[in-house]
């Protein structure tokens, strides 16, 4: 029997396959899956194709509605789609980026090594417990006025580091330097700042972790180099966090402000949570602006846990911050909406790159890439499940010619929560995870279930692609040893 | 009793189908689903309330608005919701007073946390009974 989707898609190569504009009266562009042929089942039962066909309606988009290989079923927008709209006359949508703003990753390395760490790492997950505040309804050690809140929005990790939390050289393996610019906290609603002002330097809860990992696979021994990997056995810790509520109250707020401005703009859409406005209208301009204050909470909510986690390793360890040689490796979104500047038709275009659950993927050279990496290219952070570890990665040119220098975000879900609690009880992952040797540390073992492996795709799977499509180029892996969750 | 709300799968979320005899019923069983969500509702208590009065442009965005705006008293405040008295509710404009329960982390085992009600799979349905449907960013 052919492939339900065989006759709809068209396969440009073994890793990219085209949604015609003809899939969907109303699309403007094609869309663009990277994805093996085997992945495609999964892809199809999940009503992707639809969400990937439904973007191309955005306003202004360029070239393709794209999906990377970790696409699944989101509300409006897939999760690891991209979206590249013109910023003279196309939009900008609050649900291109999502509820949690500037979701992303950070890592930072260790002199340590497994045998070292391996007898100490229930106490070093206990310390991090004590010391990370996580967990749903958690409340962060950090006490801000709102006059306060207003200059982390503005600052962003440069706020932490003037309170102490971290070293200047964070900031420069931060994409954006940690804070991006624009930022405008008076077009935060009061809500917005409730929400956020308890929750900063917290992890949350859900997909958010902290793990601490161990370097078992290096492909790229230069690359490697550069980033301070330098060996197999090399313990990383590896931050998994975003805006929080915070942000989720920047979406909420202008996802309805835009459902309003469609109707004034006269913009039709398959999807209300794909409500947007034009880049350069007064809607769109300020929507930019909140969410820019919302990635700059993000970045300096992962600069004060960054801090803490130093503080855990140096008590546990008994050595110093340097002779322990935590130094960060790289931090990047996975949930934001930027402005940059590509060639379209011959011409140097500025766009409104949409990134939702995918990663800037900068190549060697690129003028925004700090200088220690600008030979190797961007480092890319792909965190897998709980199970089977994590990715490190860089980006590359073709990326920059074919998917505005972006790559995937992580796994992907193929089982939903429901499900995954269904066939799974929180206590057995924790078994099963322990037999694995990792020692996990949870708030709620539901949510322990429901981020399970089983419910989500092989990172594997899903980096080959990139890599084999040349997106991004792989340069190490890691499994965990020890977690914690919210 | 009649069912008051269903779990609706989704991948990477969840999304609730709630019913009621009126739609001020199923507006406030969707708030219950919500809620059950968070925590087990049989171990909250009503020790306190909050009133919400909100306008919106139509039915469906006020179902989106009410929800949300449960979710941030819930985020700012600590309160989980049990019961929800909706005393008006036309298609622009809902005023409701919530009962339930600040966060006692001794009492009250959280489960998931909700960032946000979205527009996407919304319904409301009232051509038997009341039905109403909403996806949850988890």
């Amino acid at each position: 029997m052919p492939a339900p989707w065989q006759g709809i898609l068209k396969k440009i190569d073994d890793y990219r396959w085209e949604i015609p504009t003809s899939y969907k009266v109303g699309m403007s562009v094609s869309g663009l899956i990277y994805a093996s042929e085997a992945m495609l089942d999964h892809i199809w039962q999940d009503q992707v194709f639809q969400q990937v066909a439904n973007v191309a309606f955005l306003p202004g988009i360029v070239d393709h509605s794209l999906a990377m290989p970790d696409i699944h079923w989101g509300y409006g927008f897939p999760i690891g789609g991209v979206a590249a709209t013109r910023v003279k006359d196309g939009v900008v949508s609050p649900g291109g980026v999502g509820f949690d703003i500037n979701c992303g990753v950070r890592l930072l390395r260790t002199n340590l090594t497994k045998k070292e760490v391996r007898p100490k790492i229930e106490q070093l997950i206990a310390e991090l417990y004590v010391n990370i505040p996580s967990g749903l309804g958690s409340e962060g050690k950090i006490r801000v006025s709102e006059k306060e809140l207003n200059e982390v929005l503005i600052k962003g990790s440069r706020w932490a580091l003037e309170k102490g939390y971290g070293e200047a050289e964070d900031i420069v393996a931060t994409e954006e330097s940690g804070c991006l610019k624009g930022a405008n906290p008076d077009k935060v609603s009061s809500k917005a700042k409730k929400r956020g002002i308890p929750q900063l330097g917290t992890l949350g809860s859900g997909n958010h972790f902290l793990e601490v990992e161990v370097v078992d696979e290096i492909y790229d021994r230069d690359a490697a180099k550069a980033m301070g990997i330098d060996d197999i056995g090399q313990v990383l810790i590896l931050i998994h966090t975003g805006s929080r509520g915070f942000g989720h109250e920047v979406c909420s707020d202008y996802v309805r402000l835009l459902g309003e401005a469609v109707k004034r703009y006269g913009i039709s859409l398959p999807d209300r949570q794909l409500a947007c406005a034009p880049v350069n209208s007064p809607e769109g301009q300020d929507y930019l602006q909140a969410m820019a204050c919302a990635a700059n909470y993000a970045w300096t909510n992962r600069q004060c846990i960054t801090h803490w986690t130093r503080e855990s390793l140096v008590k546990v360890f008994g050595k110093s911050q340097r002779e322990l040689g935590l130094e960060q490796i790289y931090d990047v979104c996975h949930n934001i909406a930027k402005i940059e500047e590509y060639p379209i038709d011959g011409k140097k275009q500025r766009l409104c790159v949409h990134r939702k659950g995918a990663t800037r993927a900068f190549p060697a050279g690129h003028p925004d890439v700090p200088d220690v990496y600008r030979d190797i290219g961007q480092p890319v952070l792909i965190p897998g499940d709980m199970g089977r570890g994590s990715y490190v990665a860089v980006g590359t040119e073709t990326a920059m010619k074919e998917t505005f220098g972006s790559t995937c975000h992580g796994a992907g879900r193929v089982q939903s929560r429901a499900a995954a609690k269904r066939s799974l009880r929180g206590a057995d992952v924790v078994k099963e995870l322990a037999a694995k040797g990792i020692t996990v540390k949870a708030g709620s073992m539901g949510s322990l279930a429901e981020e399970a492996s089983e419910a989500y795709k092989d990172v594997t799977e899903v980096v080959e692609v990139t890599h084999k499509a040349g997106l991004s180029r792989k340069v190490a892996r890691a499994t965990p040893i020890g977690v914690i969750k919210g | 009793m009649a069912k008051e709300f269903e779990i609706v799968d989704h991948t990477a979320d969840v999304g609730i189908r709630a019913y009621g005899a009126s739609i001020n019923q199923a507006f406030a069983n969707a708030a219950k689903a919500l809620f059950s969500l968070i925590t087990e509702l049989d171990n909250v208590d009503e020790v306190v309330y909050r009133d919400i009065e909100l306008v919106a442009p139509d039915q469906e965005s006020l179902l989106v608005e009410w929800l949300n705006e449960l979710i941030y008293i819930f985020d700012a405040e600590n309160i989980i919701f049990k019961r929800f008295n909706i005393t008006q509710l036309n298609n622009t404009r809902l005023k409701a007073r919530s009962y339930g329960e600040k966060v006692d982390s001794s009492k009250h085992k959280l489960k998931i946390g909700v960032k946000a009600a979205t527009y996407h799979m919304l319904k409301v349905d009232k051509t038997n009974g009341c039905q109403v449907q909403v996806l949850f960013d988890i």
